[in-house]
């Protein structure tokens, strides 16, 4: 089958690439010379494929793909233009569901971006080698995505032009009147602006020794001064080096604990209130385990797309796929395992609301949209328990299709099935989405995708310094063992 | 400040120890080493000390984290105290999440702004290399040039032995 390809016709691939495929050796890499990367690569080898998307015009895929993206960001700046000309009752909300599409949007993209930063942080410092062809797509993505989340919490606020209320801001206008700091929707605030920063401090700093590498390789000429900027004068300095991996290190030691609390957080916007269905101890370890497993599973997606469009085969191997099949398999139990206890709590507690919110969840008027979040969080991971599932592109695209559209209705169930049948049978109601709910969700996956298409074509999508370390390495332990006097394409 | 440099370059990393351990025998100051990825034995070779910037982030980390606490008690307590839902003034279990965000924002921002100032690297800096391609696939020993001609030969030497694809002398603000 012929793919559309994201490279033009001058980015073809050297004879050696077109050697690694998808089939594994195998075991698992556990020495240098069988390494995450397939064949042996000498560093110049990577520079040169890493930066190939870079330097060649783009093909006939990236564009058919930008343009479609560009659609959604039209779309979206249109349904956000009439929102704001007409007032947020052009969303389905009424007096029972308050909060409903926008809402979910929100949790379903900072959930999403939960992935980058348990890849760059937590895998570093658990010192998980796996995570060096893949740590800076995901940390875009999650630069991306908590860009479309924080939308949606402003848009959604009737005067979306008082959103700076919020802040604590100096010298306040309000006289001595300062926001209330014991809310939730406070600390949300807090949470994701710093989740932000950090994160973009941190993506930031991975990449500038690429910047330089590929300041050094362009040509005099705009893309060099951009990348010389860019670049802050980086030289490959070892004592600069030293210190940077050690800056590389607490910051990741920083942003695990950040990426736990930011979840927790805005779970807590839910568990801190009195409704059936929100009102639960669990949320805050459940929604971050929600959140890697729907982070992952967009990883999955989009790297399984750029791989094979970008043909980096040789650098985000079949090894790759399938240990994020395993994290996904891990948070999709986890999940699995706080959906039971849900019901178990319910059922044990015996209150009547909880009792009656979960049946209704389970059999009411949107069991349809539980029966999706079950098949997409609780049956399709299972599949991954066989080996050679975890190891089949086919079926892993489908399973992270299913992980995202299930992630995506377990945020709607949580939120509005909660809300349409309350405490007080006069107050419930069905929500029906509208043409802005369903637009803007739409726009918001066309930004998404849009930063993402421009990020691959603009900025090195896997972190060269770190692979060319593999190799690197991989070289200086051929060139010392005897026995490997010919290095072996792992694929071949 | 211009400085004369003896530039060894290598095309992997395997030289490097067998070049930096004879050249810090014979007394030779090693400027630094370029490299396009961190070479995590350079260190100890080297001798390069472990980095202060971790201080940095403790006293910015705690510097947050008294500033966020002070600021909510501040105004939730002192400038006015508003009953929301019968709550106390001084909810401090409520103004954890926020302390420790600003803790995290404190820490981070203050240990790269660090790193940055101490490495000196800053927007619009253009780069000095002693050779081209350590940013990309190439590996330099960089030496102070000795003074005298017999110490200047027993460099090259050591070098060269070590397997150095090129060695040359530089004059530059490395």
């Amino acid at each position: 089958m012929s793919f559309p390809t994201f490279l033009g016709k001058s980015g073809t691939l050297p004879l050696d690439l077109a050697a690694s495929s998808d089939a594994a050796p195998s075991g698992e890499p556990d020495s240098p010379s069988e390494s995450w990367i397939d064949g042996s690569p000498s560093p110049r080898d990577v520079g040169d494929d890493v930066a190939r998307p870079l330097e060649t015009r783009p093909g006939r895929g990236w564009w058919i793909c930008l343009a479609c993206a560009v659609a959604g960001v039209v779309l979206l700046v249109g349904m956000i233009g009439y929102l704001f000309a007409s007032g947020i009752g052009v969303f389905g909300l009424n007096n029972g569901v308050g909060w409903a599409v926008a809402i979910t949007n929100f949790v379903f993209w900072i959930g999403i971006g939960h992935a980058g930063t348990l890849i760059s942080a937590i895998l570093l410092l658990f010192r998980q080698e796996w995570r060096t062809s893949i740590n800076r797509s995901a940390e875009a993505m999650t630069i991306f995505a908590v860009m479309c989340a924080a939308m949606f919490p402003i848009i959604h606020l009737g005067r979306p032009w008082d959103a700076f209320f919020i802040l604590p801001y100096v010298p306040n206008q309000r006289g001595p009147l300062w926001i209330n700091f014991r809310s939730p929707l406070v600390w949300d605030v807090f949470a994701i602006s710093t989740y932000f920063t950090v994160s973009l401090v941190f993506w930031y700093l991975g990449l500038i020794p690429d910047l330089a590498a590929l300041r050094d390789r362009a040509d005099q000429g705009l893309k060099k001064a951009v990348f010389r900027a860019l670049s802050l004068g980086w030289n490959g300095s070892h004592r600069t080096w030293s210190r940077y991996e050690r800056v590389s290190l607490v910051l990741a030691g920083l942003a695990t604990p950040l990426v736990l609390s930011v979840h927790s957080i805005v779970s807590m916007d839910f568990a801190t209130s009195v409704l059936p269905g929100w009102h639960t101890t669990i949320f805050p370890p459940y929604f971050v385990a929600g959140a890697i497993y729907s982070g992952f599973g967009m990883v999955l997606t989009l790297l399984i797309i750029t791989r094979k469009t970008m043909h980096l085969e040789r650098y985000i191997t079949a090894r790759h796929l399938e240990a994020i099949a395993k994290v996904l398999l891990l948070t999709g139990s986890m999940v699995s395992y706080a959906y039971a206890t849900e019901f178990f709590g319910a059922w044990y507690a015996g209150n009547l609301y909880e009792k009656f919110h979960f049946l209704t969840r389970a059999t009411g008027p949107y069991a349809w949209c539980f029966l999706l979040m079950v098949l997409g969080n609780v049956i399709a991971p299972q599949v991954l328990w066989l080996k050679s599932a975890r190891r089949s592109v086919p079926v892993l695209f489908v399973v992270s299709l299913l992980v995202n559209v299930g992630m995506w209705f377990e945020r709607f169930v949580i939120i509005v099935v909660s809300l349409h049948r309350s405490f007080l049978p006069s107050t419930w109601t069905m929500f029906r989405p509208t043409v802005a709910d369903l637009g803007i969700l739409a726009g918001s996956f066309g930004l998404f995708f849009t930063c993402f298409l421009l990020f691959i074509r603009y900025l090195p999508m896997i972190a060269m310094w770190e692979v060319k370390a593999i190799a690197g390495r991989n070289a200086a332990h051929l060139a010392s063992s005897p026995a490997a006097g010919k290095p072996e394409v792992a694929s071949a | 400040m211009r400085r004369r440099f003896l530039v060894a370059t290598f095309l992997d990393e395997g030289g490097l120890a067998k070049a930096i351990l004879p050249a810090r025998k014979e007394r030779l100051r090693i400027h630094d080493v370029y490299a396009p990825y961190p070479v995590h034995a350079l260190d100890s070779l080297m001798g390069i000390g472990k980095t202060r910037l971790p201080l940095v982030t403790l006293v910015a980390g705690a510097c947050g984290l008294v500033f966020a606490l002070a600021f909510q008690f501040y105004g939730a307590v002192l400038d006015w105290p508003l009953n929301v839902g019968g709550k106390p003034d001084n909810s401090t279990l409520a103004f954890i999440p926020i302390a420790f965000e600003l803790t995290v924002l404190f820490g981070a921002l203050a240990t790269v702004a660090a790193f940055f100032l101490r490495a000196r690297l800053y927007p619009g800096k253009r780069e000095v290399l002693p050779t081209r391609g350590v940013t990309e696939h190439l590996f330099a020993v960089v030496l102070r040039r000795p003074e005298t001609p017999v110490l200047l030969r027993r460099a090259r030497e050591i070098m060269e032995n070590a397997g150095a694809a090129s060695v040359e002398e530089l004059e530059a603000e490395l």
